[in-house]
């Protein structure tokens, strides 16, 4: 049912069948390894492009999914994926594989909680048994699309984030034992003006705030309703500005209940500088680290806002801003 | 070992210059490099660069500016001969070593290599 | 030509915020850095310009050429070895402003467009960074040489 005007209750609560998170070779060494299911060992994949080796990433996810959860291709009623390729190319060809109906979507870094919405929404409305929602990204790929060359020699500023390589993909169902999808709250799109693409997290971040404390209204609760409010990929400097942005308002989220997937994944690696981004880093750290702290007990309601920045290579030399927006998921699991 | 010294602080300098301009006025390396080619052509044009080459050596023909005043030379040289006309047909007459290199050899890096990522 | 939109007081209070909590560029560091790689780059020019002399027997006036030549190889083979980005990182405008910036551009973007094809990838993206830098080049030395050239006549 909608909640406000913005926000969907799952009356039936779509169940998690199963979840996957594949990365790359960079990936495989960082603080939340051993919750991902399977690693690459280079950026190629075995293909000549880097943005053919995204789509075998993504199908990677998708076939570790559908592997968890025991069902085949056939079983899924359709498949909602994204990703920051020009025309989501890796999505589609991704879903030409898998012979799945497919829903493309764009949302930038947003796209694993947009995708996840969606999906709940239809399982929810008995519109599905099963629906996929996946999300990938490609560091080499997205840095020769938004940015440079990768092995142009331009200084990064501390600002600047690194795009995950890797895929996350959920299989949500109508039963099951599994950790429950319990609301959704759509974002708008907020911009304030900033423009530099090497400082997304200052772009995303009054996106996330606009979400999160319209969905703490809109369904009633205190921040502390939840065991952890994560924003998808805003990295160090936007979590900063997160912070600072809700204290304004009054209200004051810790740093044990607040945190930020694009901190998490690599931690303060120097390499990184501000921190993780792109589609991948909140599907793998909701799909692949957060779930297992759940199903290990240390979390039972979990608020996942995926912050995305709305911006291509033409709109940014046009002179434009980069518009940032956030969806926001709750999961639950009391065992 | 004086040469050396000249073109090191004089090459240093300018660098320094071009780090002020990303740093302080946020300008991408794409934007610096083209303010300081036209600026060479511009110091050329007065005169003041040819003279910056003869005291520092390297350190003035190795910046990105160094390729605007032989731009701008190249034209100046043709006009010199050949009249206004010059100005069109000269230009490219004293980088053409830089532009071939550049050419080439990022060509044949491209048959060779592929990118690390 | 597009125009930046004038921000809100809204933005304008977000913008200045968001910039507090900025983490800082080290710009004296980078300052130093820039200084020392790009002295040392112009200091092996000129050790590479001393050696045409004495050994090719290249004319001093002419021997910047085969120097450039020589360091545009090397910007480009540091390029294709994955190691000019990582140097870049460090010395910032060190290594852009001086001609190995120039070379750096269009090797990394010919290596990473070799997916599209010789044609249209590596030949027709070949210039995507470098391109500004001879078209204003171009353009700035044309009126300038015409501008000094104009004077000349009038002036004398």
């Amino acid at each position: 049912m909608l909640l406000g005007r913005q926000s969907w209750l799952f009356d039936n609560s779509p169940r998690i069948i199963a979840a996957a998170a594949v990365g790359g070779p960079f990936e495989s060494k960082c603080q939340i390894a051993e919750d991902f299911d399977q690693f690459t060992s280079d950026l190629w994949m075995e293909q000549d492009s880097f943005e053919k080796a995204e789509v075998k990433l993504l199908e990677l996810a998708c076939a570790k999914a559908l592997e968890k959860a025991g069902l085949k291709n056939d079983d899924i009623n359709f498949l909602l994926s994204g990703d920051l390729d020009n025309q989501i190319t890796s999505s589609s060809f991704a879903a030409r594989g898998l012979h799945i109906p497919y829903l493309g979507i764009f949302s930038a870094c947003s796209t694993s909680m947009e995708s996840l919405a969606l999906a709940s929404k239809i399982v929810d409305n008995n519109g599905a048994n099963y629906v996929m929602a996946a999300t990938a990204s490609h560091n080499a790929a997205a840095e020769k699309q938004f940015r440079y060359p990768t092995e142009y020699g331009a200084q990064k500023p501390p600002t600047a984030q690194w795009t995950v390589t890797g895929a996350g993909a959920v299989i949500l169902g109508k039963q099951g034992n599994g950790p429950r999808i319990i609301s959704a709250t759509i974002g708008k799109v907020v911009d304030m003006g900033i423009s530099d693409p090497f400082n997304m997290g200052a772009a995303m971040a009054p996106a996330a705030v606009d979400t999160i404390e319209t969905h703490l209204n809109e369904l009633n609760v205190e921040p502390d309703y939840y065991d952890l409010i994560a924003t998808g990929d805003l990295g160090f400097t936007g979590y900063s500005i997160v912070q600072d942005l809700f204290r304004k308002k009054g209200i004051c989220l810790k740093k044990n209940l607040y945190v930020d997937c694009g901190t998490i994944i690599y931690g303060k690696d120097p390499k990184v500088f501000s921190g993780a981004s792109g589609c991948a880093c909140s599907a793998i750290v909701t799909y692949g680290h957060f779930l297992n702290r759940m199903r290990r007990g240390e979390l039972k309601r979990i608020l996942v806002a995926a912050t995305g920045a709305l911006l291509s290579p033409m709109s940014y030399q046009q002179k434009e801003s980069i518009p940032g927006i956030a969806h926001a998921v709750s999961i639950e699991y009391i065992q | 070992m004086e040469q050396f010294i000249r073109a090191f602080l004089v090459g240093g300098a300018i660098c320094a210059i071009g780090q002020v301009m990303m740093d302080v006025f946020r300008m991408t390396p794409a934007h610096t490099m083209t303010a300081l080619v036209a600026a060479g052509a511009v110091l050329g044009g007065l005169g003041w660069y040819d003279k910056l080459v003869d005291f520092a050596g390297a350190g003035a023909t190795t910046p990105i500016l160094s390729f605007g005043n032989s731009l701008l030379k190249g034209a100046l040289a043709e006009a010199e001969m050949h009249g206004l006309i010059g100005v069109l047909t000269g230009i490219f007459e004293i980088t053409s070593a830089g532009i071939s290199s550049a050419i080439i050899f990022g060509f044949l890096a491209a048959l060779v290599f592929k990118p690390k990522g | 030509m597009a125009k930046k939109k004038q921000a809100t007081p809204m933005q304008k209070d977000y913008q200045i915020r968001a910039k507090k909590l900025e983490p800082k560029r080290k710009v004296g560091i980078n300052i130093l850095r820039a200084f020392i790689s790009g002295g040392s780059i112009c200091a092996l020019a000129q050790l590479l310009q001393i050696f045409f002399i004495n050994v090719f027997h290249f004319d001093e006036s002419k021997a910047g050429n085969p120097a450039t030549a020589v360091i545009i190889f090397l910007a480009a083979l540091l390029t294709g070895l994955g190691r000019y980005d990582q140097i870049a990182q460090w010395a910032g405008a060190g290594t852009a402003v001086p001609i190995t910036g120039f070379a750096n551009s269009i090797a990394s973007a010919a290596i990473e467009h070799r997916s599209e094809g010789f044609v249209l990838g590596v030949g027709g993206n070949m210039f995507k960074i470098a391109g500004p830098v001879i078209v204003f080049g171009t353009f700035a030395a044309f009126v300038v040489a015409i501008i000094k050239l104009v004077f000349q006549a009038l002036g004398g």
